[in-house]
């Protein structure tokens, strides 16, 4: 809904949903093409937020035991709230059962909520007079919060709002994102740093 | 035709790293800087990305009633609210205020 509201069509929404099927990464390719980014580089601050799937496959990969031919079709799926109940089982059995049954309703609701969600916009007209242009920083936010449970992930993300925001008004559209990544590899750089002075070389 | 580009090459590359965690050998992702690093660059996207769609329009930096909504959400999240209803209060607060205001 806060695409069709973005500039993206109905039909763009929809290939978005069932190609791409990673909310984050959705929300901001949209973000970025309405704050008027290059495509490429929307694209790229996509594609990192989706790397973090490649590790919950490495998990799944461990805990399925999927036989080689099934894996690409499987791939699809692996997103956050399927890995989440395949880990939660306590067999193989299990495992395979939940994420299969979570991969589907979840494809199936999610495709079907971006159709509706989609038309509805196209009904209202102006988004903004109803308030959905809020609806895509809620979204990050709500994503966002479970994440920060320490004192180093919320150092990542202050820096990163200190960064997207101060490189707004002097980068191109896009690039800001990008550049608010590096605050990841830059505390971690810092607290090793720190770590190695305290602890005087001690194993980690 | 440039979204379809962005479209075509965001849905290969987020397949493309699924694909991976499932085939690469154990090993090549496993070590701890790596897997640390994984872990905060959505922390990192995600917060720019929040405070750039809350406070700019475009490439200025702006204060209206998408911060009011934005607050709004951070309140339900913190009362445990579920994923609906978070984002529900955000559009709820931003019309309001858009409605007394403007």
């Amino acid at each position: 809904m806060t695409s069709v509201g973005s500039g993206l069509t109905l039909l763009q929404t929809c290939a978005l949903s069932l190609l791409v099927f990673t909310g984050a990464s959705q929300f901001a390719l949209v973000g970025a093409l309405a704050a008027g980014g290059n495509p490429l580089t929307a694209a790229a601050g996509a594609f990192f937020l989706g790397v973090r799937n490649a590790f919950y496959g490495l998990r799944l990969s461990q805990l399925l035991a999927l036989p080689r031919a099934v894996r690409p079709f499987a791939a699809q799926w692996v997103i956050d709230e399927t890995t989440v109940v395949a880990l939660a089982q306590p067999t193989r059995r299990g495992a395979r059962i939940g994420f299969a049954v979570t991969g589907v309703t979840l494809y199936v609701l999610w495709n079907l909520t971006t159709l509706l969600g989609g038309l509805g916009a196209e009904a209202i007209g102006d988004t903004d007079a109803w308030g959905l242009d809020a609806a895509g920083p809620a979204v990050f936010l709500a994503l966002l919060a479970p994440m920060l449970k320490s004192g180093v992930e919320r150092a990542v993300a202050g820096l990163a709002v200190v960064l997207g925001l101060g490189l707004l008004p002097v980068l191109p559209g896009g690039v800001p994102v990008l550049v608010a990544a590096l605050a990841a590899p830059a505390v971690l750089y810092v607290q090793g740093r720190r770590e190695a002075r305290d602890g005087k070389g001690e194993a980690r | 035709m440039n979204i379809w580009i962005a479209i075509g090459v965001t849905a290969l590359g987020c397949y493309v790293v699924k694909l991976a965690g499932l085939l690469v050998p154990a090993g090549v992702l496993e070590r701890p800087l790596v897997r640390r690093l994984a872990a905060l660059l959505p922390v990192a996207l995600l917060a720019a990305l929040t405070a750039q769609q809350a406070f700019a329009d475009g490439r200025v930096l702006v204060l209206d009633a998408k911060a009011a909504g934005l607050a709004a959400a951070a309140v339900a999240l913190v009362l445990r609210a579920p994923f609906l209803i978070v984002v529900a209060a955000a559009v709820v607060v931003t019309a309001g205020v858009r409605a007394l205001t403007g």
